[in-house]
C-alpha cells in the first residue's frame, strides 16, 4: 500500500461516525459575517488606507498624474538612489522626470540574480488591489509589478497605487478581484518582526523602506 | 538545531524547575502582557468578529468531515500546477522524503521558513544525519538555533529570551554560523534585527534550496499560503530553485473564498495586527517567477488518529496563532520547555497527547497541565473547546479505552499513577449511589472534624502539596435540612407536598 492510500484509508476509518452519504457542501458554513466595517464614502475609504498604511510605518504621498513623474523623482533622488529596477509594464511616463544619468534604470529580466537585485537601490510598481481596512497593497506579478523578487530584495519598494479604483474596503473583497492562480505578495508596510519580546519592530529582511503613493486619477 | 525533546520529564518535574527561573518569568511576563492588550485591541475592531470565528469553525470541521476528499482534491490541483505532491503517513517518512529531495538537488544547505510541522518531526536533526544544513530564518528560530535551544512559543519560539540575552547569544555565535554580529552589538531590537538581516542575506542570496511549510492549502486551486512577517518566509518561497513544503493534512481549506475568513482571524489573533507585514501564495509553479521545481510533503504523524476521536478532533481546527499561550495563566508561569513538545501551552496540552498518544509519562501529564479557567477557549479564532478536549483526555489518561494509533482501533489501559484516584472516583460512585452510607459517612466525618489532618497522608499527599483540604461542616446539608424542614422537605423539590 502506498502512503498516499494509507493515509486516505486512515482518513476515511477516523471519520466512521460521519455518514457516507453526506456531501461536503453539507456540513454548514454560516457566512454571516461582514464583506465591509462600516459605511464609508469612495474619499474616507482611500483616506482609510492611508491612514492604516501610515499605521504600520509605510511612507504615503498623494498625486495625480501630472504630479507622479516630479514626485518619482523626488523620492529617488531623496534616497540617493543610484539604480532602480522596474517591471517591464510600469507606464515609462511614471520616471519620465527621473535623470537616467544619475539611476540607472535596469530592466526585470531572467537573467537578473538575486546578487544583482541586492545592489539595486530601489524598485517602483504598480499594484493589483489595496485594502483599505488592513492597509495592505497586493501584488499579483501582473506587468507593472513583475517577478516577486524584485519587489524583495532591495532595500526601498515605490508602489503606486490609483485611487479609488485599486481601493477595496476589506479583504473579502481583494480576494474576489485576484486570481489564485497567480503568485500573490499581500504587503502591509515595511518587514517587520514580534520577534524581540513580541514588540514590532521594522526593518528585516525585506524592503526597510515603503514608499506607497495615491494617485488619484 | 541539536536540542531534541526526547526523555523530558513529565510537565509537573519541568514546571517545577522553570517557574522556579525568574528570569524566564519575567520575560515571559513582560511578553505575555505585551500581546494580550494588543490582540483584545486588534479583534474589537472587527464588529463581526464572533461570527468570523464562528465560520473559521465551521470551514475547518467541513474541511475535516471530509477530509479524504479535499486532499484528493488539493492533490489534483498542486499537480496540474506544476506541483509534486508527495504523502508521509509518518516523522521518520517525512523526513527521509526531503533528505531524498534535497540530496537529489546536489547541494548541502537549505534555508528554511520557520515551521511546526519541520519542528513537529525533528527535520534540522535528520538533514543534519544527511550532512545537509538547515539554516532556520525566522528571527526567534535563528536565535534558538544560535542558541542551541529548543523553542518554547509557537509563534516567537525565542519567547523566553530578552534582549540582552538575545544580544549576546548574536555576539557569541553568529561567526560559527556565518557571517558575526556588527561590532559593539547593542540589545536595541531594530540593531538586533539589523544583525539578523545581515547575517542571512547571504544565504538567501545563495540558497538553492527552500523548505517552509504553510498556513494554509486551497483544496480547489492548490494554492500555497504563507502569514509572515519579516520577508524571510519570502526570500525562502522565492528565490531559491527548489521549493519544499512539509504540510500537515489538517491544513487544507475547500475553497479561496475561505481565505476571507482565515486572512481575518490569524494576523488579529497572532500578533494582533490588521494584517501581517508579508503574505505569499504561491499555485504550483510560475515560469520565470520563483522555483522551479515545487514539493508538497503531506504529513499525518498522528493526525489521523487525532481525526479519529469525535471530541478531540476540533484541535485539528487550529491555525497556530498561539492566541491560546498568551492568555494561559499556566504557559506565563511554566514556560514553553515544560510542555516538552514543539506545541506548548494549552493548545499543545490537547494536541500533543493526541498527536503522540498518552503512553509516556510526559504525555499523560499533559492534559492537567491547566487550571480549567476557559480564557485558551475564549481566544480561540476557531473556537477550539480547549478545556473540554483537556476533561475528555484527562478521563482516557486515567480509564484508557478505545483510540486509534496509527491508524488502528485499540483499546489502551489506564496510564500507571492514578490507581488512587480511580479507587477513589470508584468509591465515590457507590457512595452516592447508597445514600445510607453517604449519610453515615458524613455524619462520621462532621463529628471527627477536629481530627482531620490539613494534609492528606499516603498517596493523597501530592494532591495537598498545592490544595488545601476542604473544612467538613458539623452537619451536613441533608441533616440540616431534614433538622428545620422535617419531613416536608424530603421530597417536596419533586412531588409537592406529602398529605398525609
Amino acid at each position: 500500500m502506498s502512503s498516499r492510500d494509507l493515509v486516505l484509508a486512515r482518513v476515511r476509518r477516523a471519520l466512521a461516525d460521519v455518514p457516507r452519504t453526506e456531501r461536503p457542501s453539507e456540513a454548514p458554513v454560516d457566512r454571516g459575517y461582514l464583506r465591509a466595517h462600516g459605511d464609508r464614502t469612495t474619499a474616507q475609504t482611500v483616506d482609510l488606507l492611508a491612514e492604516n498604511l501610515a499605521d504600520y510605518r509605510a511612507i504615503v504621498h498623494r498625486t495625480d498624474p501630472k504630479g507622479l513623474p516630479g514626485l518619482m523623482a523626488r523620492l529617488l533622488d531623496g534616497r540617493g538612489a543610484t539604480s532602480v529596477v522596474l517591471p517591464p509594464g510600469l507606464p515609462a511616463e511614471w520616471l519620465s522626470a527621473v535623470d537616467a544619468q544619475r539611476v540607472e534604470r535596469i530592466a526585470d529580466t531572467e537573467e537578473l540574480t538575486p546578487h544583482d537585485l541586492d545592489a539595486v537601490s530601489s524598485v517602483v510598481t504598480g499594484c493589483a488591489v489595496a485594502v483599505a481596512e488592513t492597509g495592505t497593497v497586493v501584488l499579483d506579478a501582473g506587468p507593472d509589478q513583475g517577478r516577486r523578487r524584485i519587489t524583495l530584495v532591495p532595500d526601498h519598494h515605490i508602489c503606486v497605487i490609483r485611487v479609488p479604483e485599486q481601493v477595496v474596503d476589506s479583504v473579502p473583497q481583494a480576494l474576489e478581484r485576484l486570481a489564485p492562480g497567480r503568485p500573490l505578495t499581500w504587503i502591509s508596510g515595511p518587514s517587520a518582526t514580534s520577534d524581540i519580546e513580541l514588540d514590532r519592530v521594522e526593518g528585516v529582511h525585506g524592503p526597510r523602506t515603503l514608499e506607497v503613493v495615491l494617485v488619484e486619477s | 538545531m541539536t536540542g531534541t525533546y526526547l526523555g523530558m520529564p513529565a510537565f509537573p518535574v519541568a514546571a517545577a524547575t522553570s517557574t522556579r527561573n525568574t528570569q524566564l518569568r519575567a520575560n515571559l511576563r513582560h511578553a505575555t502582557h505585551t500581546i494580550r492588550a494588543k490582540r483584545a485591541k486588534a479583534v474589537a475592531e472587527l464588529a463581526d468578529w464572533g461570527e468570523l470565528r464562528a465560520a473559521g469553525a465551521a470551514i475547518k470541521d467541513r474541511t475535516l468531515r471530509h477530509l479524504d476528499h479535499y486532499l484528493e482534491q488539493l492533490e489534483s490541483a498542486v499537480t496540474a500546477a506544476g506541483g509534486q505532491v508527495h504523502w508521509a503517513a509518518d516523522a521518520d517518512e517525512a523526513n527521509r522524503i526531503v533528505t531524498e529531495l534535497v540530496r537529489a538537488t546536489g547541494e548541502r544547505e537549505v534555508v528554511k521558513v520557520k515551521s511546526m510541522a519541520t519542528q513537529e518531526i525533528g527535520l534540522n536533526d535528520a538533514l543534519a544525519e544527511a550532512g545537509i544544513r538547515a539554516y532556520e530564518t525566522d528571527l526567534a528560530e535563528l536565535i534558538v538555533q544560535l542558541g542551541d535551544d529548543l523553542p518554547s512559543h509557537i509563534l516567537v519560539p525565542a519567547i523566553h529570551r530578552n534582549r540582552t540575552e538575545i544580544r549576546d547569544i548574536f555576539t557569541d555565535q553568529m561567526a560559527r554560523w556565518g557571517r558575526p554580529a556588527p561590532e559593539g552589538l547593542t540589545d536595541a531590537p531594530a540593531d538586533l534585527a539589523e544583525a539578523a538581516r545581515l547575517h542571512l542575506r547571504e544565504k538567501f542570496l545563495n540558497a538553492k534550496v527552500g523548505i517552509s511549510g504553510a498556513n494554509f492549502m486551497v483544496a480547489e486551486t492548490g494554492t500555497l499560503v504563507v502569514v509572515e512577517s519579516e520577508g524571510n518566509g519570502r526570500m525562502c518561497l522565492t528565490l531559491p530553485e527548489t521549493l519544499i513544503s512539509v504540510v500537515g493534512i489538517e491544513k487544507v481549506v475547500p475553497t479561496w473564498q475561505d481565505l476571507e475568513v482565515f486572512l481575518q482571524l490569524l494576523p488579529r489573533s497572532s500578533t494582533a495586527e490588521r494584517m501581517n507585514p508579508y503574505t505569499s501564495t504561491w499555485t504550483g509553479t510560475t515560469d520565470g517567477d520563483g522555483p522551479r521545481a515545487f514539493h508538497l510533503v503531506l504529513l499525518d504523524n498522528g493526525r489521523t488518529d487525532t481525526l479519529a476521536d469525535t471530541v478531540g478532533r476540533q484541535a485539528l481546527r487550529c491555525i497556530r496563532c498561539s492566541a491560546c499561550l498568551n492568555v494561559c495563566p499556566v504557559y506565563e508561569r511554566a514556560g514553553g520547555h515544560a510542555y516538552g513538545s514543539a506545541y506548548p501551552g494549552p493548545i499543545g496540552a490537547i494536541l500533543t497527547p493526541q498527536l503522540r498518544g498518552t503512553q509516556s509519562e510526559l504525555d499523560a501529564s499533559l492534559p492537567y497541565a491547566s487550571s480549567l479557567c476557559g480564557a485558551c477557549y475564549e481566544v480561540c479564532p476557531v473556537a477550539i473547546d480547549i478545556p473540554e478536549i483537556l476533561v475528555h483526555l484527562r478521563e482516557r489518561v486515567v480509564e484508557g479505552g478505545p483510540v486509534s494509533v496509527r491508524g488502528t482501533r485499540t483499546v489502551i489501559k489506564p496510564a500507571k499513577g492514578h490507581a488512587a484516584e480511580r479507587a477513589a472516583m470508584r468509591a465515590a460512585r457507590w457512595a452516592f449511589d447508597h445514600p445510607g452510607v453517604l449519610r453515615a459517612g458524613q455524619r462520621l466525618a462532621a463529628r471527627t472534624r477536629r481530627f482531620h489532618p490539613s494534609r492528606l497522608p499516603g498517596p493523597g499527599r501530592a494532591w495537598t502539596d498545592t490544595r488545601e483540604l476542604p473544612e467538613v461542616p458539623a452537619e451536613s446539608f441533608r441533616d440540616w435540612w431534614r433538622r428545620t424542614r422535617g419531613d416536608e422537605g424530603e421530597t417536596s423539590g419533586t412531588k409537592g407536598r406529602k398529605t398525609t
